[in-house]
């Protein structure tokens, strides 16, 4: 359940994220302040309190989710918020000879996107977006809270039925640390890999 | 949108309010300045040339960083007791806090450290200076200047992540919308206020954490 909800919202997240990125990175005036303020809602409040406003408050205005669906969402959302962060940034870094040329040579914009910028770019963005994989599927524990069964949400119906609080949340950390280790290890493998070819001090 | 919005009964609870924001504040406060302290002396053992201080600072490290704060608090809340050690939920939360924030800041103030150039160390050992001082006037006055804007940033997850402890029912600000929601079943004005009042937080964080980005680090072009 874990792989399913954090896979799901991963790939709609990583989706969504690199839209908004894109679109931000053009550095829209009117387009642009509404993302930067979504953007720090997302990240200025807790993800437990994202979890509960989708989950109590979107059937207020007639929108039934289970909360496997809510959980998706929220965790879509919130991802998506974070990816648009990174993949602006990766984008900003390219330098801007790089649009100029291309758009010069007669690309349009998406081509220009496609071809010449998102490559350069994915140098950048890659690292931290491993990185912040690990920290969405942490964060994907938090959605126990409204009853999906989950790895933690299976480590606490454990524990209520055997006091073993030690080993059963040994045994859920350690399968955390099995998804999320390697991650951060690729993560840090990329880094350093990708960023050769810049003059070290 | 907001014609469903009962403002009254926002401010009938605002006493909860204010106690689930007294906490927060607290807790956040205790619990980052712990971590300083847990951080500083991990970060310490991790620079260490003695091998064994140094494994156990990175699986102190690495065991945190690769799992969530909800596990690490279930396992402290629901481990220590059957150990025999009982102590108030909010003690427990503090030192769940402690310990996650703690292993996030050790590598914090390590790439502070790590972020002076060899050179200057090198310079500093033929200059004549020791140990104590190459950290004292060499690499602490240019590392904390590094640090500060990314510990702000850490700050704010701490924040952020002392939500959780909601879970282990410590009355800080997600709980007291919990408890509005389950006694009045108004999901809406306690979960936005909420977040309100943690955008706040965010706001005057982020602030700060950009004045400082802005003032602190020196850095040659």
């Amino acid at each position: 359940m874990t792989v399913l909800i954090s896979g799901a919202s991963l790939f709609l997240g990583t989706i969504l994220g690199f839209l908004l990125g894109m679109v931000r990175s053009r550095k829209n005036r009117l387009v642009n302040p509404l993302i930067g303020f979504f953007v720090d809602v997302m990240r200025g409040t807790p993800f437990i309190v994202q979890v509960f406003i989708v989950f109590f408050i979107l059937p207020e205005f007639g929108v039934e989710l289970e909360a496997f669906t809510a959980a998706v969402l929220a965790m879509t959302i919130m991802g998506s918020a974070f990816i648009c962060e990174i993949v602006t940034a990766g984008i900003l870094a390219v330098p801007k000879g790089q649009w100029e040329a291309s758009s010069s040579s007669g690309l349009n914009i998406l081509q220009q996107l496609r071809l010449v910028i998102m490559p350069q770019a994915m140098k950048t963005i890659l690292p931290p977006l491993v990185g912040q994989y690990v920290l969405l599927i942490k964060d994907s524990s938090v959605v126990s809270a409204i009853g999906v069964v989950e790895l933690t949400r299976v480590g606490w119906l454990t524990v209520v039925r055997i006091p073993e609080g030690l080993m059963v949340f040994s045994l859920v950390a350690a399968l955390y640390f099995a998804i999320s280790y390697p991650l951060i290890r690729i993560s840090n493998s990329l880094e350093r890999k990708l960023t050769v070819n810049r003059v070290s001090l | 949108m907001l014609e469903f919005f009962n403002y009254r009964t926002i401010w009938e609870y605002m006493p909860l309010f204010e106690e689930g924001l007294r906490n927060t504040f607290l807790i956040s406060i205790v619990s980052l300045f712990l971590a300083l302290i847990v951080g500083v002396l991990a970060c310490a053992a991790r620079l260490s040339n003695w091998r064994g201080l140094r494994a156990v600072s990175i699986a102190y490290i690495e065991s945190i960083r690769s799992t969530p704060l909800l596990v690490q608090i279930y396992f402290l809340y629901f481990g220590l007791p059957t150990l025999g050690i009982r102590i108030p939920e909010i003690q427990t939360g503090i030192l769940a806090l402690m310990f996650n924030s703690g292993a996030y800041i050790a590598e914090i103030v390590r790439a502070g450290i790590t972020s002076v150039p060899n050179g200057q160390i090198e310079a500093g050992i033929s200059s004549g200076l020791s140990y104590f001082q190459r950290m004292r006037f060499i690499i602490l006055p240019q590392a904390v200047g590094v640090t500060v804007p990314p510990l702000l940033g850490q700050a704010i997850t701490l924040v952020k992540d002392s939500a959780l402890l909601s879970m282990i029912s410590v009355v800080e600000l997600t709980r007291s919308g919990q408890i509005l929601t389950s006694e009045r079943f108004m999901p809406a004005e306690a979960f936005f206020t909420v977040a309100l009042l943690y955008l706040v937080i965010y706001f005057f964080l982020k602030y700060l954490s950009g004045w400082s980005q802005k003032k602190l680090i020196f850095r040659e072009t």
